[in-house]
């Protein structure tokens, strides 16, 4: 039993491992085919994080986790929620929107700016789950299209209603009081790591939680494993849609709270576009598992941050590094599929060999 | 004797798949010009050793001679070229695409796609009298149709040995009838026909040389002149029958489950199900029999709340529960033994533990509220594994790992569990080994005997007469018999589930 | 007995209008006129609107096309968006280095790149195809960032995000027929200066480039219907596994389909960077890839019906950069459509589609006649807003392959 269970994790993590190893041949094979120093580059990757850049790290991993998660949701059951992008956009410049109108002040303010961010990015999520279990619009179509109109209508909404400063427009800027900053464990030029990252500790334990040891964490799965027994199960499968497009579209709303309430304190310049998809990557890579994810999120974020180091001290553009996650992707879904089949081979040639064995006694 | 060299000869063919063996040491010789039939139970291997001889799969073992000449069939085109044309179970046919297409797919070569092909497809259409129109889509036509395209389409590329898959399962009568007009016609033009099926009647009616399979190998050959199904049906099994038969009736009064003119329309506004009423009471089994296709899955899927029927009533001792969704009903104390366990019953990647919960997930001892109790699915699943003769490494073991009958012995317990006050059991022995077989029955008779209401739906008609206190005949849609199971044979059912004699 | 009925090959909604195709669209070029002389906004359709409203949708259609050839055999591309970024950076790069012809060639090659790394990772090895996908779309976005940083960097007319001043393809002008074509759209006549302006955008300055991209549709509509290849491709994404039995081989059909893919959105990133633009910029695409994905399925998985889309798709994104009366204009254009669809729809008693479309169109309408502008965003969402509507009401007459999207593995058939 043990040996058995032992081989399982070895085989688990031989997947991850062929991916790493992949993703770092072609990384250098396209840093030395553009005529650059792989050697320049790996060193200053595995260089010692600079004090500013491990702050990043660990603000970004809050990001990215929490967008994993809420991919995961989808993913979990079958949903191919590729619209965390326009979610996490509207529910971004709602909260924002609603936090610097300030019509509450404090700790008040802040909680329900969340409950917004939540609550539109459900909603936005769930116009994909209505077309779907109603119209029977595939849900990859429909968020990808939510998306493109998510990006248009915030930038109008902005334009109209926003602050213009110069050439660049903004939301109001929310009270200082209002703020939840965090805490500087350098010094005051390396940046605060923030309080609201808090949220993707939260999110993570919750997903686990409810995946786990729910009632509804086991529809959930059932549904992904197989819809047609979980429907024999007694699983409403339209419902089930609906609650885990919005639940996913929920968690994806609280995305870049922490920078809203730790930084930026406007919906502007200073968002952050992109990491809807990064967080899909991520669920992709850690396989939908809540410390799967985690150590995803924490290899790009550290990618991303690390490589801001290349232009101090080498000719590479940090751009590289998304090559390097891209590519990390690609060959993590494709080392799975190939993990699972060798296993199935490992598994027949077995149980030919038992079965073959009990003839010849038998015979 | 024979001076012609056989048209097909198979030695020695072995295949293997993750979890079973499912050929070994198969040996099968097809004279030239005959309808020979391969006979045996679901499970028994027919099927993979089709898909050997057409070149979908390559066998582990043994030799293939076709027309005297030892071949390697590496693809479905070296068999096409050898002369072998297959006819699917599942038509293997593109709906969105028109019959002239599906035709020439793969065969381009021989007349082209236009005109030429079109004038071929008549020409093999009136021969045969297949009524196929090149340029109709596929989706348009009916299932017979389809068939005899999927024939045609065998003929159009020249084959001289033509496998049918199961070909009259998705028949009603008078079309099984038609095909084996067609078939006797391909024979008489010298065409050596391979005809699979597991209905003795069927067989006994078109071939000239019969070989049984049991268990993945060939186990002998029979001939239909002299032979009688009760011998095909022995050397199909194995053994002496088993035999299901109850003993003295336990039917109590108490109604549990009362449907009464339940009809079920599909979205083009056919009846699906018509007037369909029934009662079962408690201790009694219901059996339903029929030829699959007629209604049974409809109908269990109706009483399970996964259709909303759109008219007529269900009850469920007093109460009515004909809009009530499926948890509800399960939840209710209905057991639901699905016909399709991989599809329906199981999360094949999940451990056992998990697949004990499935359908039962929102009572104990599955779950406290909103919570799993993991420890006590855990615990109840040992009990079933023990009381069930489960055989598996563990509870963690995922359910994949599983042979059928384990699997199926699984959800019977499953099922079984937390006092159930009706039991819909679909095929429950439907490609489970003979001990599994026996133990299911003994299971139900068990809880028969404790006062459960079982309706049985089954294709097994020995096994609807052993267990059954009544038996319901289905066809199209419609209850058109009642029979006692004391007072029927096998052969006034299958009359009466082909419409010959409705009583 | 038989069960056959023989009604033939009834054509969809969609291909019985596309046959009527020539009639429509001079009802269409009507309606558009009376539109245009009612809110006298002549750039509703001058020749100018009309030139940039092709060559806005040559990429789209690239797009669609490519993600046409892939799905036709079973292959869902969204990779579309990356291989077109792809093809951007190497139109860039060929023609910096050996002139316009060798750069399509070039968007070609690096979006077959794409392809074919999407069709490792679906064909061979059974991945998602959908993840695989998000997965190249990430990939191609960052390899033509890196590249171009890396490379373009020291060219002339090169920075870090861009690449200026590169050849274009030829411009065609029919002398005769483009300056009578040209002043008689000028006139502003009814209909006939409209029918002028389209020949007038067809003769007039028109790259070569652009007539390429209309020739691939023809000719890939002509291959995938109209060959025994197309028929073979075409059966692998209706069931391969029937294709499979009769001796196609399914996995090369496959890959072809995804390479052609590949390149045919190359290709359109090829036509942004020289055509759309004077060069190459950063993330260029714009979500083309995902619009024409759309288009496509608007056209119902058919080159006439994504011809459409994409036009519709192409006209709206033009006309945002143009005056913005039209833009306004164009609401009336619309409001006019969806009231035609919704009598359309009540004379084929949909009366639940009829009712939709007219509140949809009255409420257009009412935004028409109660303001005086648009504000330019709102074109922007057109395209998306209106393939959300399109399947929200059409998603049942919506046929795809059947079998697309789906994981195949030899042997499986049976």
């Amino acid at each position: 039993m043990n040996a058995f269970s032992l081989r399982r994790v070895g085989l688990a993590l031989l997947a991850p491992a062929i991916a790493v190893v992949v993703s770092v041949i072609v990384t250098t094979i396209v840093i030395a085919a553009v005529g650059s120093s792989p050697g320049d580059f790996w060193s200053a990757m595995f260089s010692n994080p600079l004090p500013r850049i491990r702050v990043n790290v660990v603000n970004q991993t809050a990001m990215i986790y929490t967008s994993a998660v809420a991919a995961a949701i989808g993913f979990r059951m079958g949903l191919f929620n590729i619209g965390l992008e326009g979610q996490y956009l509207m529910a971004s410049f709602a909260a924002a929107s609603f936090a610097g109108a300030a019509y509450v002040g404090g700790f008040l303010n802040v909680g329900l700016s969340l409950l917004i961010a939540i609550a539109v990015g459900a909603a936005w999520a769930g116009i994909a789950g209505i077309l779907r279990t109603t119209r029977g619009v595939s849900e990859v179509i429909s968020t990808i299209m939510l998306n493109a109109i998510a990006l248009t209508l915030v930038g109008y909404l902005v334009d109209r209603y926003g602050v213009h400063e110069g050439n660049t427009v903004r939301t109001t800027k929310i009270a200082a009081g209002d703020m939840v900053k965090g805490f500087t464990p350098y010094q005051a030029r390396d940046g605060q790591v923030w309080a609201l990252a808090i949220i993707a500790v939260l999110v993570g334990v919750g997903f686990w939680v409810l995946l786990n040891k729910t009632r509804f964490g086991f529809d959930l799965r059932a549904s992904g494993q197989s819809e047609s027994a979980a429907l024999a199960s007694g699983v409403n499968p339209k419902r089930m849609i609906l609650v885990s497009m919005m639940l996913s579209g929920g968690v994806a709303g609280l995305i870049w709270m922490p920078a809203l309430f730790g930084s930026a304190g406007s919906y502007g310049t200073s968002f952050q576009f992109g990491l809807g998809f990064l967080g899909i990557a991520v669920a992709l890579l850690g396989r939908n598992s809540p410390i799967g994810m985690l150590f995803g999120a924490v290899l790009f974020a550290y990618l991303s941050a690390q490589s801001n180091t290349l232009t101090f001290s080498t000719d590479i553009s940090p751009s590289i590094v998304q090559i390097t996650q891209g590519v990390a992707v690609l060959a993590v879904v494709i080392s799975y599929e190939v993990v699972r089949r060798w296993r199935a081979r490992l598994e027949q040639r077995v149980v030919s060999r038992e079965l073959a064995g009990a003839m010849g006694a038998t015979a | 004797m024979t001076q012609q060299p056989a048209a097909v000869e198979l030695r020695g063919i072995g295949k293997r798949f993750p979890g079973v063996i499912a050929n070994h040491d198969v040996d099968l010789s097809i004279r030239p010009g005959t309808v020979h039939a391969l006979i045996g139970e679901n499970g028994a291997g027919k099927s993979t050793l089709m898909k050997i001889l057409y070149g979908v799969q390559k066998p582990d073992d043994g030799t293939i001679v076709i027309n005297g000449g030892e071949i390697e069939l590496k693809s479905p085109t070296d068999a096409i070229e050898a002369g072998v044309g297959m006819v699917f179970q599942h038509f293997m046919l593109a709906d969105n695409l028109t019959v002239l297409e599906n035709m020439v797919l793969g065969a381009e070569k021989l007349h082209g796609i236009g005109d030429d092909a079109r004038a071929e497809i008549r020409r093999i259409s009136d021969r045969f009298g297949f009524d196929l129109d090149p340029d109709v889509l596929v989706e348009r036509l009916g299932v017979a149709a389809r068939q005899r395209l999927e024939i045609a389409k065998v003929l159009y590329r020249g084959a001289r040995i033509i496998i049918l898959d199961e070909p009259t399962a998705v028949l009603v009568p008078q079309e099984v009838d038609a095909l084996f007009d067609n078939l006797r016609e391909l024979r008489d033009a010298g065409n050596s026909v391979l005809f699979i099926s597991h209905k003795l009647d069927e067989v006994l009616a078109i071939a000239d040389d019969i070989t049984v399979m049991r268990r993945g190998t060939t186990v002998g050959t029979a001939d239909p002149k002299s032979a009688t199904k009760r011998q095909l049906a022995e050397l199909m099994v194995g053994s002496e029958l088993p035999s299901p038969e109850t003993a003295e009736s336990t039917v109590t009064d108490v109604v549990q489950l009362t449907l009464d003119d339940v009809t079920l329309t599909d979205e083009f506004g056919r009846n699906l199900l018509s007037d369909i009423s029934l009662k079962i009471r408690r201790g009694e089994v219901l059996g339903i029999a029929g030829v699959e296709g007629n209604g049974q899955s409809e109908l269990v899927e109706t009483i399970m709340g996964m259709r909303i029927p759109s008219s007529g009533r269900i009850t469920l001792g007093e109460t009515d529960v004909t809009h009530w969704h499926t948890r509800k009903l399960r939840e209710s104390g209905i057991g639901y033994i699905p016909e399709d366990r991989h599809r329906h019953g199981l999360l094949l990647d999940s451990p056992l533990w998990e697949n004990r919960m499935l359908g039962h997930q929102t009572q104990p001892p599955n779950a406290k509220g909103p919570w799993i109790n993991r420890s006590g699915a855990r615990k109840d699943t040992s009990r079933i594994v023990a009381d069930y003769d489960v055989r598996a490494p563990g509870i963690d073991t995922p359910a994949r790992a599983l042979s059928g009958g384990n699997q199926q012995k699984l959800i019977v317990g499953r099922e079984m569990s937390g006092d159930p006050v009706l039991l819909i059991a679909s095929h429950p022995t439907r490609g489970v080994d003979v001990g599994a077989q026996a133990a299911i029955w003994g299971h139900i008779k068990r809880a028969r005997k404790e006062g459960l209401a079982v309706l049985l739906i089954s294709a097994d008609l020995d096994e609807l007469i052993g267990l059954s206190d009544t038996i319901q005949v289905v066809l199209r849609g419609r209850f058109v018999g009642t029979f006692e199971p004391s007072a029927v044979t096998p052969q006034d059912l299958g009359a009466a589930m082909t419409g010959g004699e409705a009583a | 007995m038989s069960t056959t009925t023989k009604t033939p090959a009834t054509p969809s909604l969609l291909e019985r209008l596309t046959k009527g195709w020539f009639y429509l669209a001079l009802l269409g070029i009507a309606v558009v006129s009376l539109v245009r002389i009612v809110t006298d906004t002549n750039d509703l359709d001058s020749a100018g609107t009309i030139r940039a409203a092709i060559i806005a949708t040559c990429p789209i259609l690239m797009a669609a096309l490519g993600g046409l050839w892939a799905e036709r055999a079973g292959v869902v591309n969204i990779g579309l968006e990356g291989q077109m970024i792809l093809g951007t950076w190497g139109a860039a790069f060929f023609t910096y280095h050996y002139g316009p012809w060798i750069g399509i060639l070039g968007a070609a090659l690096l979006g077959l790149i794409g392809g074919l790394m999407h069709a490792v990772a679906t064909v061979t090895f059974g991945v998602d195809h959908i993840v695989s996908g998000v997965a190249i779309n990430l990939i191609g976005a960052g390899a033509a960032t890196y590249l171009a940083e890396a490379v373009f960097s020291d060219y002339n007319g090169g920075g870090p995000r861009q690449l200026v001043g590169l050849d274009p393809p030829t411009n065609i002008t029919i002398p005769g027929i483009s300056d009578w074509s040209l002043d008689l759209a000028d006139k502003h006549w009814f209909f006939v200066s409209d029918i002028a302006s389209v020949v007038a955008a067809l003769t007039t300055r028109i790259s070569s480039l652009s007539v390429v991209v209309f020739a691939l549709v023809a000719l890939s509509a002509f291959l995938l219907w109209r060959t025994s290849f197309g028929l073979r491709l075409r059966s692998c994404g209706e069931n391969p596994q029937a294709a499979e039995t009769l001796g196609v081989n399914v996995i090369r059909y496959k890959y072809i389909a995804v390479l052609i893919s590949g390149a045919l959105a190359g290709i359109g990133g090829g036509f942004l960077a020289l055509v759309s633009s004077s060069g190459y910029s950063a993330n260029q695409t714009g979500g083309r890839g995902y619009i024409g994905l759309a288009a496509m399925i608007f056209g119902n998985w058919r080159p006439s019906g994504l011809l459409a889309g994409a036009l519709t798709f192409g006209y709206t994104d033009s006309l945002r950069l143009r005056d913005a009366d039209a833009v306004h204009a164009l609401l009336l254009l619309v409001a006019l459509g969806l009231l035609v669809l919704a009598v359309l729809r009540l004379v084929r008693k949909q009366v639940e589609g009829a009712i939709v479309m007219g509140v949809a169109g009255a409420a257009i309408l009412a935004w028409f006649l109660f303001t005086d502008s648009v504000p330019r965003e709102f074109t922007v969402m057109t395209p998306y807003v209106t393939t959300l509507f399109v399947l929200a009401l059409g998603a049942q007459r919506l046929r795809m392959p059947a079998a697309d999207g789906k994981p195949y593995r030899k042997g499986s058939a049976g």
